[in-house]
């Protein structure tokens, strides 16, 4: 399971609050971010690789981006 | 779509080196002093231009402006980003335009142009770019307190071709009624004879030069007020790159170009009470910050469907109306009779919205 954030229709900069959030508080290993527009989705990968998240996979669908990002292996 | 070089950490910062350098030759090509590019003075021009004010010296359709929303409508249509939204807020965000164009017109100048008064040597710009900041500063603490302007919905094509077909709309007149020698009004559009209305760079050259910055700006991303909202709430220097590259571009090619001055007295278009530069860019960074974006940022926004980024180009446009209108806006000679109550109201209204839109999302 992973959480999911849905910052779709959020300007700057909620997508990022809303994920560096979800990485501070969720115990899951894996995030989902819903964004709706290449921005978000630039912003948000960007915010992630900054603490060490990484990218895991990056979908296109028909209302903007599905972005899983992974927390880093090292402890917890 | 992972090669998009623009948005990179040096894309940025070419981005903000082109804006630097184009500023600077606009000025040299005719555009008022410090003032090369300077996104809520242009807006007013147009508004005066259009007759929504008629302050005699600040009239004239801007085709930089112009340029900065077709050049980023055109980047967004060629890579497939343009996206037409519109909902969050919108009212706020006009009321956020009001005061964000108060204020700039309190210090006189838009993020941008404090940069390029800088890089002119302007020293008053200083307290300009400290009010800036801290304006921003407050609006991250909003920002951290849970504020924001809910989401947009996705609407219509036709919602958000608007704001670049209001543009399109501007050119047209300005073709068709161009400016003549010596003539206040050409056709329905008035012109400045003298003072900064009446001094620009060739139409052609300043609208080729708004459209490759708004194409390249557009694919950046680039953002003044966001480089230090970025730095204060993330700790994040991507846009700040952008930033730093504008003002050391415009410094090295004023001082190529002998367009340097150093000092504050007799600084163009500008005044030099220390509080109130740093008050009216205060009000208008927390503006900027509360609405998500620099005049520039919105314009480009705008540029690729965002109906309400379109919303608070507008509401900077009738902001500056009002700011000649009611004697809001300062000049070289001082502030305007009403400029200290406009900014407490001002920024009382920006505490207000601040405080009291925290819709959960």
């Amino acid at each position: 399971m992973a959480a999911t954030v849905d910052a779709r229709g959020l300007s700057c900069p909620q997508p990022v609050l809303l994920t560096l959030d979800a990485m501070k508080t969720s115990e899951e290993h894996e995030i989902i971010v819903l964004v709706d527009t290449e921005t978000s989705k630039e912003n948000v990968l960007r915010a992630a690789s900054s603490h060490g998240w990484s990218e895991k996979e990056v979908i296109a669908e028909s209302d903007g981006f599905r972005i899983t990002i992974m927390k880093p292996d090292r402890k917890k | 779509m992972k090669n998009n070089f623009l948005a990179s950490r040096w894309g940025i910062v070419a981005v903000g080196a082109v804006i630097g350098i184009a500023a600077a030759l606009l000025q040299k090509l005719g555009n008022p002093g410090n003032m090369g590019i300077c996104v809520a003075c242009f807006e007013r021009d147009i508004a005066g231009a259009v007759g929504l004010h008629r302050a005699e010296v600040v009239q004239y359709v801007r085709p930089e402006i112009i340029g900065f929303v077709l050049g980023s409508f055109a980047a967004a249509l060629l890579f497939r980003e343009f996206r037409s939204r519109s909902g969050s807020s919108p009212f706020v965000r006009f009321i956020l335009g009001i005061f964000a164009m108060i204020g700039a017109l309190v210090f006189l100048g838009c993020p941008w142009r404090a940069l390029l008064r800088l890089a002119g040597g302007d020293g008053n710009a200083l307290f300009g770019i400290i009010g800036l900041v801290a304006g921003i500063w407050i609006g991250t603490l909003f920002l951290r307190g849970g504020y924001n302007l809910g989401r947009s919905q996705k609407t219509a094509a036709g919602a958000g071709l608007l704001m670049p077909l209001v543009m399109a709309g501007l050119l047209t007149l300005v073709l068709v009624y161009p400016p003549i020698v010596d003539q206040a009004k050409s056709g329905v559009l008035f012109y400045s004879l003298k003072g900064p209305g009446a001094m620009h760079a060739p139409l052609l050259l300043s609208l080729a030069a708004g459209l490759a910055i708004g194409f390249i700006a557009q694919r950046s991303r680039f953002c003044t007020m966001g480089a230090f909202r970025d730095l204060l709430l993330f700790g994040q220097t991507h846009l700040l790159g952008g930033v730093a590259a504008l003002l050391v571009a415009a410094f090295a090619t004023n001082m190529i170009l002998g367009q340097f001055k150093a000092g504050f007295e007799g600084q163009p278009v500008a005044h030099t009470l220390i509080f109130w530069n740093f008050a009216g860019m205060l009000l208008a960074g927390l503006a900027f910050a509360l609405a998500g974006g620099c005049p520039g940022r919105q314009l480009f926004l705008a540029g690729e469907g965002d109906g309400d980024a379109a919303v608070f180009v507008s509401g900077m446009i009738v902001g500056a109306a009002f700011s000649h209108n009611f004697g809001l806006a300062s000049s070289p000679a001082g502030i305007g009779p009403h400029g200290m109550a406009a900014v407490v109201v001002g920024l009382a209204v920006c505490l207000f919205i601040g405080f009291t839109l925290r819709k959960s999302v």
